[in-house]
């Protein structure tokens, strides 16, 4: 429920509405995009991050909290462990349990081989479960997966790896059909048009989706279907170190058993690490729209056994997480919301900048706005955000739209007594996704061999900036191609003599480099006490 | 948040003393828990934390996701973290979509005693109990729709003296109506065929070689849907 002071601002916001209807803020010039993220995005913040004294990318700048779990001791260092006592003996490990890990063990388990999910909390909890919006595809007759890579170029700063978007946008059209083959129940006209829209920076209306349940309803399908087929999950049991073997090829994973803090050995001939982002992190101090596991444990464990990270330093901050109520400061408002034609508002009911441009310059026009100009608008607890305002939509998309199209925005803002459809809702950046992660190929393998990476825990794909739409196609893109290569490339392997010799050396790197510490990692679980001291 | 009002709740059983602004999943970090289990998303998507509770000098028990429900003064509470509820397994492929395929995998639907309980119990507020008869009847449609906000909290089925795990059939449900009822998408079927006939491929590879001055100048006088 809005204060009484806040109420008064809103008054602010009713006054101008009429006049706004059907009038569109213009987009910036490439200039005007490029000064407003070198001044206000928290990327170009150099106090944000540190240069990594040891690895693959020694001397590459990475978010410091990421710096911290990296140049850390791994969790096996004072424990000794039979490694020829093997708990899981199967052909593809996958380490992680959200939408690219159940679709790489869907395409896996269609070679013929044996696969084993391992993953920190329950099956499906994961980043998918919470992606709200869409996803992208250029199915549509006006659009082709030509028109889709420009879009993803553009929109990562042409830094992307070539050879990965355009795998990303071609098998687009392919995964749609795939899902829609599978149940996922999609928007869609009476003749079975895909209802379609607007993503910031995109060029064609290309973004489908499940009402804002896109991918809870995607994720619930694959499960289900993992379920369906058999294949194996083990639950609350994270990898904490990836296994080598003698020709230093990926060969497995350490677990541990959260419950009873054993340690478990999951030999494999090949590995697929799809353990996704890093949101709990926190960088610089920012609210995450993440799931509760998303600490980087991926990086970590891939780069101590030799993988590449690669646009590790960008990050993605959503433009529009929740500024109030404090109670779920953070969380996502789907970039639906604007697509639908939410407008962002300053204190004094005025736009600021087109709605949708691509989210790094939307999230900085944004903190301009609030620390550059002084135009934000004050919360009880200190927070500044600015309004987006929804009760647009149902003008411009007739009553009823909000409640259709956007039932959990609705139902999430309802549980604190704001009516969305009548009242804005107020907004700040939030930590959303890492753009970057380990470097594949577009098979998904790494450099380190045997070893695969899909899934937000990649890097390359998205260069410096992800579009909408485009995370919920990655994950199932990459997690089904490395799935099935790794599939097919265990059935050509025999696996030598496991060790944690990488570990070991790692930790003496550590020293030699100067590094004394008594950090471990992966972080595994996020600690939070509230305010508590 | 310091000078925030306190309450007194009580996490199975053991009383903490909480500011009253938190969720029942932040007070428990606060009383000092690092939770395992009863969280996933933090945002109502996930159904992770299931979580019971009765105000003190109340009778009624009530239900909520603990993580955007606020706390309240005397809150006797416990989480939900699993509910083992049965999955039945199938082959979409094989499967009919109609009320013999519920009968087949789910017969349990047709022993509900109107109770109510599910409905009662769920935290999405959603017509659960309609939707089992929308199930009973084949009318797997309407059961789709009117249990899609479902988080699969498993708050229902531990409820329900039937023995039904409704979560699950409306995923069958809704499965079903994806694949068969919904209306089929020729323009999808046409650009997946293009694409198995790499009609795209060489507009893509003329792209992916072009310098980047090249791109940039197509991005930005790229032409865009109104």
């Amino acid at each position: 429920m809005y204060t009484a002071q806040m109420r008064e601002l809103i008054k602010k916001v009713e006054a101008t509405r009429t006049k706004r209807v059907g009038i569109q803020f213009p987009r910036m010039n490439p200039d005007e995009r490029q000064q407003v993220l070198q001044e206000y995005h928290p990327d170009y913040r150099d106090s944000g991050f540190r240069c990594l004294a040891l690895g693959v990318n020694k001397g590459c700048k990475v978010p410091i909290e990421l710096a911290d779990l990296i140049e850390a001791k791994s969790r096996l260092e004072n424990i000794e462990l039979d490694l020829s006592k093997i708990d899981y003996d199967v052909d593809v490990l996958i380490i992680g349990g959200g939408g690219a890990g159940a679709a790489a063990a869907l395409e896996a388990f269609g070679q013929g081989v044996k696969v084993l999910i391992a993953t920190k909390l329950r099956f499906g909890d994961a980043n998918t479960m919470m992606a709200e919006g869409g996803i992208q595809a250029a199915d549509k007759p006006n659009d082709s997966p030509a028109q889709h890579y420009l879009d993803v170029m553009g929109g990562g700063h042409y830094t992307n790896v070539p050879e990965l978007a355009a795998a990303l946008v071609k098998d687009a059209p392919g995964v749609i059909k795939w899902l829609n083959d599978l149940g996922v129940l999609f928007d869609k006209d009476q003749d079975g048009t895909m209802v379609t829209t607007h993503g910031g920076g995109t060029s064609r209306k290309r973004m489908h989706a499940a009402a804002d349940y896109t991918g809870a309803e995607i994720m619930r399908v694959l499960r289900d279907e993992v379920q369906n087929q058999g294949i194996d999950v083990v639950e609350f049991s994270p990898a904490v170190d990836i296994l080598l073997d003698e020709d230093n090829r990926a060969a497995g994973a350490v677990l541990c058993n959260l419950e009873t803090q054993e340690y478990l050995i999951a030999r494999a001939k090949t590995v697929i690490i799809a353990t996704g982002g890093a949101g709990r992190l926190h960088y610089q101090g920012f609210p995450t729209s993440n799931h509760y596991g998303a600490t980087a444990d991926g990086l970590v464990m891939g780069y101590r056994a030799g993988a590449e990270l690669a646009f590790a330093d960008t990050i993605q901050y959503h433009p529009t997480g929740v500024a109030y109520p404090p109670q779920i400061f953070g969380a996502l408002v789907t970039e639906k919301v604007r697509s639908l034609g939410a407008t962002p508002l300053n204190i004094d009911g005025e736009q600021f900048v087109f709605h949708l441009e691509t989210r790094d310059v939307e999230a900085s026009a944004i903190i301009r706005e609030i620390q550059g100009r002084n135009k934000g608008i004050e919360t009880p607890t200190g927070v500044k955000g600015v309004w987006l305002d929804t009760p647009l939509i149902e003008i411009i998309h007739g009553e009823g739209t909000i409640e259709k199209r956007l039932p959990g925005m609705l139902r999430m803002y309802a549980k604190f007594d704001i009516d969305m459809r009548k009242e804005p809702i107020l907004v700040y950046p939030t930590l959303h996704y890492q753009n970057g992660g380990l470097l594949i190929d577009e098979h998904g393998q790494t450099k380190v061999e045997n070893l695969y990476v899909a899934g937000e825990a990649a890097g390359g794909i998205h260069g410096r900036n992800r579009l909408m739409g485009n995370s919920l196609l990655d994950i199932l893109v990459f997690g089904r191609r490395a799935g099935e290569h790794a599939g097919a490339k265990s059935k050509g392997i025999k696996v030598k003599k496991l060790n944690l010799d990488h570990v070991k050396k790692y930790n003496k790197y550590l020293e030699l480099s100067g590094i004394i510490t008594n950090r471990v990692s992966p972080m595994v679980l996020p600690h939070y006490t509230h305010g508590r001291e | 948040m310091s000078q925030d009002q306190m309450v007194d709740i009580y996490i199975l059983g053991k009383k903490y003393s909480v500011p009253e602004s938190l969720t029942i999943m932040d007070s428990m970090e606060y009383a000092g828990y690092q939770l395992v289990r009863g969280c996933g998303c933090r945002s109502g998507f996930c159904g992770a934390c299931a979580t019971i509770y009765r105000i003190k000098g109340e009778k009624e028990l009530k239900v909520c996701l603990a993580c955007q429900t606020k706390v309240q003064d005397g809150m006797y509470l416990t989480q939900l973290p699993f509910f083992p509820g049965d999955k039945r397994q199938y082959d979409l492929e094989e499967l009919e979509p109609n009320a013999d395929t519920m009968m087949q995998l789910y017969p349990e639907i047709y022993s509900c005693v109107g109770c109510n309980s599910c409905t009662k119990g769920c935290p999405q507020g959603l017509n659960v109990m309609q939707y089992i008869a929308y199930a009973q009847r084949g009318d797997l449609e309407k059961c789709a729709h009117e249990s899609f906000d479902c988080v699969m909290c498993g708050i229902c089925a531990s409820r329900c003296p039937a023995n039904i795990t409704h979560y699950q059939v409306g995923l069958l449900a809704r499965r079903l109506t994806g694949k068969y009822l919904a209306p089929k998408t020729e323009h999808l079927q046409t650009r997946v065929k293009e694409i198995n006939e790499h009609k795209h491929d060489l507009p893509l590879q003329e792209l992916m070689q072009k310098d980047i001055d090249e791109i940039k100048e197509l991005y930005n006088l790229r032409d865009i849907e109104k």
